[in-house]
């Protein structure tokens, strides 16, 4: 049996192969996934939340915009260098449909707004994302073969 | 957002989830035409990683209504119901023999939201009495889902000011139907001194 290591809201781990790194029930959330192909690093991020205000931040892991360096740096420490990075991202629906949506509303777009610009600037491709939408994701990360699979209750799977 | 509160405003809110959950309970019993047994409500400060597992893990299949409450204390309610819990629900509230539902088509969908919409009217009047705020529930949305995927954007709401979210929680259980439900009181994260101020029990 393969490890299989679980990433919780608001967190996020580096591993190597052959580990698989996962994450339950994606809502307004997104799932970042990186992967250096040749080191066979993989990271994986449970973003909450799309910018930290504020010069004190209690868990980097909770934004995008201070988890993704964290996660890059993480994977470096496993051997992974950032130009041999690439991306995949799931999640960011918006799960409630209220007759006023609010910016709070729209945090699932939002975050996966964050991690995509995020992503452009740091300058690692964007090879697939499974976003948006009104249901809940579950995603693996295969660390051997970069493989992201995304899992629903209703609209069964597919390997991004 | 550390940890602000005393044994006193532990207590406090206890009597507040007590005092809404009772009148919801006995909405909930005329509504099924049968007795409710109510849980003591728990308040609970919790790390965001752990709200899901009071529901049976992120993954677990849920019916989620969650309505938002205007008020200058305001809160998000959400009432949680298992999957398989909602439908045995279902077969009673629409009058079908029990097992027959399965899935929450559009009848079920609007009738959870009224179930919500139920739910939360009389926990929020007997609030009102209680604190002398006002309580208006918004629309209720449905959602059915992953709970980890359910609950998300309620965290996310805190997100912004903590690590973890304070919950007013309290469980009802049909007697003899094997149907219970979690019914969640979330305050927003500036409505508490509001709720306090209101009853007089000082909170920085």
């Amino acid at each position: 049996m393969r490890e299989i290591r679980r990433v919780g809201m608001a967190d996020l781990a580096a591993a190597v192969s052959p580990i698989i790194l996962t994450t339950i029930g994606l809502g307004s959330c997104v799932g970042v996934a990186l992967y250096d192909p040749k080191a066979k690093v993989g990271g994986l991020a449970h973003v909450m939340l799309p910018q930290s205000n504020g010069p004190v931040v209690s868990n980097p892991a909770k934004f995008a915009d201070t988890a993704l360096p964290l996660l890059v740096s993480k994977m470096q420490d496993y051997g992974a260098t950032t130009r041999r990075l690439t991306a995949k991202v799931a999640g960011g629906a918006q799960m409630f449909h209220l007759t006023s949506p609010t910016e709070t509303m729209r945090i699932g777009e939002r975050n996966v707004k964050a991690v995509l610009e995020w992503l452009e600037k740091a300058g690692i491709p964007l090879l697939a994302q499974d976003t948006g939408g009104n249901w809940g994701r579950t995603v693996e990360l295969n660390t051997e073969t970069g493989e992201f699979l995304v899992r629903t209750i209703a609209r069964g799977e597919k390997c991004l | 957002m550390t940890e602000p509160w005393s044994e006193l405003h532990y207590d406090v809110l206890k009597e507040v989830g007590n005092i809404g959950a009772g009148n919801a309970a006995t909405a909930l019993a005329q509504l099924l035409g049968q007795q409710i047994n109510m849980q003591v409500p728990s308040v609970m400060w919790l790390p965001f990683d752990d709200v899901s597992s009071r529901l049976g893990g992120p993954e677990k299949a849920v019916a989620g209504i969650l309505l938002n409450v205007d008020s200058t204390a305001p809160a998000t309610i959400l009432v949680v119901f298992p999957l398989e819990q909602a439908c045995l629900l279902l077969d009673v509230l629409l009058g079908r023999p029990q097992g027959s539902t399965v899935t929450v088509d559009e009848i079920s969908a609007s009738a959870l939201q009224e179930i919500g919409n139920i739910l939360a009217g009389s926990y929020l009047t007997s609030l009102s009495n209680f604190t002398g705020l006002t309580f208006v529930p918004m629309v209720p949305a449905l959602a059915v889902d992953m709970a980890g995927a359910v609950l998300d954007y309620i965290l996310a709401e805190f997100g912004q000011v903590a690590d973890q979210v304070l919950l007013i929680e309290t469980e009802f259980e049909a007697a003899g139907k094997d149907i219970y439900s979690y019914f969640f009181l979330v305050p927003k994260p500036d409505a508490l001194k509001a709720i306090f101020a209101a009853l007089g029990v000082g909170f920085e």
